[in-house]
């Protein structure tokens, strides 16, 4: 985020209270939060690992050719469980666990969609669907982009 | 300085206008708290029958408006200014609702304190010989503001002890001249107060400052101690908002608040049962409360004397994305059955 550095720096008073409401708010409960998000995204990928080894018995597919369809399967079910309205109730349990594989990648785009519906295809669902995963997308190309470079350079 | 005011910020109305009807509306969240019996429609849907968020609050408010201007038996054209606001973009609840009361209306903005705000300034109307009948309402909801403010509705992510609801709901009340009611006796303008916060989530530790700050000025302008107060309730703060007023009314001017002070967003749920974490949030919060629960209680002669104290956060996203701090605002107004 980009902060003016030119900003006044804090006042005594305004130090003192930051420092009161510092003491007085908890802090998130980490330790359990930490167990939740492992738990649950633990779960995520047995859940991913199960239809990576159906896509590979069934279809009989490599390891590497199940991955695509197994993801594609649970992006479906992260979009299909945020329009039932049942993504939000569990992540608030689950946390990082749900929200960093890529059914929190799901959710995001898809709660963005539904909450811009009513103000229609163009200026609504086009634009904003993609207001919080936009970042996601940016900074991963960004990063690819790095990534292959160095790969470029230093492997071949 | 002003014929009308006492000390530096406090407005004494020379014939106290009254309070002669208040209607507050809620969702059904808000209508699973304890003071459901006290509401005046509980909405079984939080779209209430429209088509998006935004025209929901927009019908609550309305709803509230109408069921203000009925229960005095009065018409819109009997009113003489609408004065309303509320926390979306160019605070489009208000104006949309003017456009269909049709009163000559001023739209308001002070965030969380509107509902106190518009008192205020419809109390100074109506001593002022402007007005004989004002309707002043404000109007919240929980899913346009999460989608202003926050994230969309069905995002998932886990949230933090401090966060507040916000409350959807929508209140109406009518200043006059005279009548039967509890009366607007003294009010006091806050300033905007900045103690650093920069937290988005943590409004109440952004606002307590203002609201103690609000709270010390009217006790020493008007001479009246916290216990000349059956209740003095803040808007918004919350859990730990609350225990800061608690603390920073005692270090700042040596007022104990600790026996008859409460907080409206913690009133009005059940924070046990509900899962609001710090408490409700939002121009509703202190609007359902005010003129839903201790409107009827002074009505009842339970209560004699309260002290609102609606506190407002002045931000946007968009400044807090820029790294400004949060400042806080706080407006009081003293409501006595005389």
């Amino acid at each position: 985020m980009a902060r003016d550095p030119k900003r006044k720096p804090l006042t005594v008073d305004q130090k003192r209270y930051t420092e009161m409401v510092r003491d007085l708010v908890p802090r998130p409960p980490y330790l359990r939060n930490s167990l939740l998000a492992f738990l649950f995204g633990g779960l995520v990928a047995i859940i991913g690992q199960f239809f990576t080894d159906i896509y590979r018995i069934t279809m009989n597919m490599s390891v590497k050719e199940a991955g695509n369809p197994a993801v594609a399967t649970m992006i479906f079910i992260g979009a299909l469980l945020t329009g039932l309205g049942v993504f939000d109730k569990i992540a608030r349990y689950a946390g990082a666990g749900l929200v960093v594989p890529v059914t929190g990648f799901a959710n995001s785009v898809v709660s963005s969609a539904l909450e811009f519906k009513r103000e229609g295809l163009v200026f609504g669902i086009g634009s904003k669907m993609f207001i919080l995963a936009g970042s996601v997308i940016t900074f991963g190309v960004v990063t690819a982009f790095f990534v292959g470079l160095i790969y470029a350079l230093f492997v071949f | 300085m002003g014929a009308k005011r006492i000390g530096k910020q406090t407005w004494k109305p020379e014939h106290p206008p009254v309070i002669i009807s208040a209607a507050a509306v809620v969702g059904p969240f808000e209508g699973q708290g304890p003071f459901k019996d006290y509401f005046d429609h509980i909405y079984t849907d939080i779209m209430a029958g429209e088509r998006s968020f935004e025209a929901a609050e927009k019908e609550m408010l309305l709803n509230a408006c109408f069921t203000c201007l009925n229960k005095a038996n009065r018409t819109p054209q009997d009113m003489d200014f609408f004065l309303a606001g509320d926390i979306l973009n160019q605070t489009i609840s208000s104006s949309f609702s003017a456009l269909e009361l049709r009163i000559p209306f001023f739209g308001i903005y002070g965030a969380c304190s509107t509902s106190a705000e518009g008192l205020a300034l419809a109390a100074m109307l109506v001593d002022g010989g402007f007005a004989s009948f004002v309707l002043a309402g404000t109007s919240s909801h929980n899913a346009s503001a999460e989608r202003q403010y926050r994230y969309p509705t069905e995002y998932g992510f886990s949230r933090k002890p401090h966060v507040q609801w916000t409350v959807t709901g929508a209140g109406a009340a009518l200043v006059a001249r005279d009548g039967e009611g509890p009366r607007i006796t003294f009010l006091t303008v806050g300033k905007v107060q900045d103690f650093g916060i920069k937290d988005p989530l943590n409004l109440g530790a952004a606002m307590a400052p203002a609201a103690v700050d609000t709270m010390v000025r009217h006790f020493a302008d008007t001479g009246n101690g916290p216990e000349y107060y059956d209740l003095i309730v803040t808007g918004d703060l919350g859990k730990f908002g609350h225990s800061l007023a608690v603390k920073m009314a005692v270090s700042n001017g040596g007022f104990d608040l600790s026996k008859n002070y409460q907080d409206c967003g913690l009133m009005l749920y059940d924070t046990r049962k509900q899962d609001v974490h710090a408490g409700g949030s939002g121009c509703a919060a202190s609007a359902t409360v005010t003129y839903g629960y201790l409107y009827r209680k002074l009505m009842d002669g339970e209560l004699k004397r309260v002290l609102l104290v609606a506190t407002g956060a002045l931000h946007s996203p968009v400044t807090c994305f820029q790294g400004n701090n949060i400042p806080g605002i706080a407006h009081a107004v003293s409501l006595e059955m005389i």
